[in-house]
């Protein structure tokens, strides 16, 4: 029989996280999905997943989940913290099996901002616009398109791929998290909209992330940056990893739910293979961006891609998932 | 103008076709969108159009980003991708101002006008729908009269409440969900233009020509019965291309 998970004291923000709604972009609709897309994936697949399964995302601080009606397989990644089962700490990135009554309590994470509990089979609420993601401003995705509440109850899938208890992602192999970040970023499409000295400003100063950030998106402080001229264009198209600059000359980095377009001048955009880590940042966090070629983009991301494979002992096909619309699932190797 | 590219990172490319807010531009921006969705481009994962500009979002590690400007350039240079298409014509009922405009009368000493001139003015014109953004189904539709051109507000809204029909600039929009917001609000829509669950979770799409029907407070009661009952029958109107 199917397990579940009852939530026995929320986070502040859980919410149910895969790896987001495409194709509706053009109707205003955000894509949401996990802010750590590289922790949600590696979870999943340790824990015999497809890489697009739905996956419990926290931040900062986890919640107090109950397993009932069944065993459930899971593990969790992201943001280090010090999980318990039953009151004793148990490992982050091992598959782990809870019996009906036991009690996982995530805590709270020592660095980074956000984790996940990846359970085998998946968190099997109802898919609106073919995903899972939770997006409140929407109200859909996950629980009725909230975030978690005590008494609520997550349904999980058939583990059907045979989820292995100890298997772990040995640290090597996770996303290398630490503060200060830096961040890959690709430069413009707005760069000749500010001053020539700020864009070298923008790539050589240190940020700190505002308390005013949430999942659509970190606020900077740091290095005021200014226009060349108006600092409003005509609305044009944003995603997740660009970095808009509106009148105070503070930039501020989209996230998985930003808005669809945007009318401030894009100083640069953060590379796909670093935007998990963009996912991590917490208010406070100091962050440095890094100016790469369109080149040297994609050659990050296709390393980073190898590095999670060899890690999990599977061919690069098998998480070629962070196309962010695709889903490939090939049978793991071995 | 010739087609100009730039990037936003190594998985979206802007291609922009114009400057400025423009119909013809905002044509030929919808064209490319569609032919770009239909080319069947390896990796590509959505295209969004804009006043004057396509995004298009796609899988770098499918199409590497120079072979993926090529097929876009490919495509610019079709010939059906000058063809008009046809579009829909959508009338919208209205209830004007009082609590469901609030800001009529801060319009009229903006404008000069008396409440039933902006009502006429707003309601006396069919608007193209440039594009969608901001929120899930908020479409930005246009041109205003000059007359009723009007700054955004100084202080925003924290919650304006769904169905509001506001404008700012030459713009018109309509608030698909409870948000924030600095527009103009002028009327309220008792039409959903997004519902999440419903087979067609969006009301209006990019291209689609709007009109405002201006309704009584009774008639915004009695329609949004019927939406909730599903009895309500929205005035759509295919139009073919000439």
């Amino acid at each position: 029989m199917s397990g579940r998970l009852r939530v026995l004291r929320p986070g502040p923000h859980d919410t149910v996280q895969d790896l987001g709604r495409h194709g509706y972009r053009a109707y205003g609709m955000p894509s949401s999905g996990a802010a750590d897309w590289a922790s949600l994936v590696a979870g999943n697949l340790l824990v015999g997943n497809p890489p697009t399964a739905a996956a419990l995302e926290s931040t900062l601080v986890g919640p107090v989940l109950r397993v009932e009606g069944g065993e459930v397989f899971l593990a969790v990644t992201g943001a280090p913290c010090t999980p318990r089962v039953d009151g004793s700490p148990v490992p982050c990135w091992t598959v782990l099996c809870l019996r009906p009554g036991q009690t996982l309590k995530l805590g709270r994470c020592h660095l980074g901002c956000r984790m996940y509990v990846c359970v085998a089979g998946g968190i099997e609420t109802p898919e609106v616009m073919e995903s899972r993601s939770t997006y409140v401003p929407g109200e859909i995705g996950g629980l009725d398109g909230r975030k978690l509440a005590e008494g609520d109850c997550l349904p999980v899938g058939m583990n059907s791929q045979g989820a292995r208890v100890g298997r772990t992602l040995r640290p090597e192999f996770r996303p290398q998290m630490k503060e200060p970040w830096t961040l890959r970023a690709v430069r413009g499409p707005d760069d000749d909209a500010f001053l020539p000295e700020s864009v070298s400003q923008f790539f050589s100063g240190t940020y700190r992330v505002s308390p005013a950030s949430d999942r659509m998106g970190c606020r900077l402080e740091g290095p005021v940056l200014r226009h060349a001229g108006d600092a409003e264009i005509v609305s044009e198209g944003v995603i997740p990893g660009t970095v808009q600059v509106p009148g105070s000359g503070l930039p501020i980095l989209l996230l998985s739910d930003c808005q669809t377009t945007g009318g401030y001048p894009r100083i640069a955009t953060v590379i796909r293979a670093d935007m998990w880590a963009a996912g991590q940042l917490r208010p406070g966090d100091a962050v440095r961006f890094c100016e790469v070629s369109v080149e040297q983009a994609v050659q990050a991301e296709r390393r980073m891609l190898g590095r999670l494979a060899r890690g999990l002992g599977l061919g690069l096909s098998v998480i070629r998932t962070a196309d962010w619309g695709f889903r490939v699932w090939v049978e793991p190797q071995g | 103008m010739k087609a100009e590219f730039r990037w936003l990172g190594e998985g979206a490319l802007l291609v922009r076709l114009g400057e400025g807010i423009d119909p013809e531009v905002n044509a030929r921006v919808r064209r490319l969108a569609a032919a770009l969705d239909a080319a069947g481009i390896p990796g590509l994962v959505e295209t969004v159009p804009t006043y004057r500009s396509v995004l298009v979002i796609f899988d770098p590690l499918i199409t590497a980003p120079g072979a993926l400007r090529e097929a876009v350039e490919e495509v610019l240079e079709r010939p059906d991708v000058g063809h008009s298409p046809g579009y829909r014509e959508i009338v919208l009922p209205v209830a004007y101002g009082g609590e469901f405009g609030p800001d009529l009368e801060l319009v009229c000493s903006h404008t000069g006008l008396a409440p039933d001139e902006v009502v006429a003015k707003h309601a006396g014109r069919v608007y193209l729908v440039y594009m969608l953004g901001f929120l899930p189904g908020f479409a930005y539709a246009g041109d205003l009269s000059p007359e009723l051109e009007v700054p955004r507000l100084p202080q925003p809204r924290v919650r304006v409440p769904r169905g509001s029909v506001a404008i700012a600039g030459r713009q018109t929009g309509i608030y698909s969900l409870d948000s924030p917001g600095g527009w103009m609000l002028i009327g309220r829509t008792p039409v959903p233009t997004y519902r999440p669950r419903a087979a067609e979770p969006f009301l209006l799409r990019p291209g689609d020509r709007l009109r405002f029907l201006p309704i009584s407070p009774e008639q915004y009661r009695k329609i949004e019965a019927q939406v909730r009952t599903g009895q309500y029958r929205l005035q759509v109107k295919e139009v073919s291309p000439e």
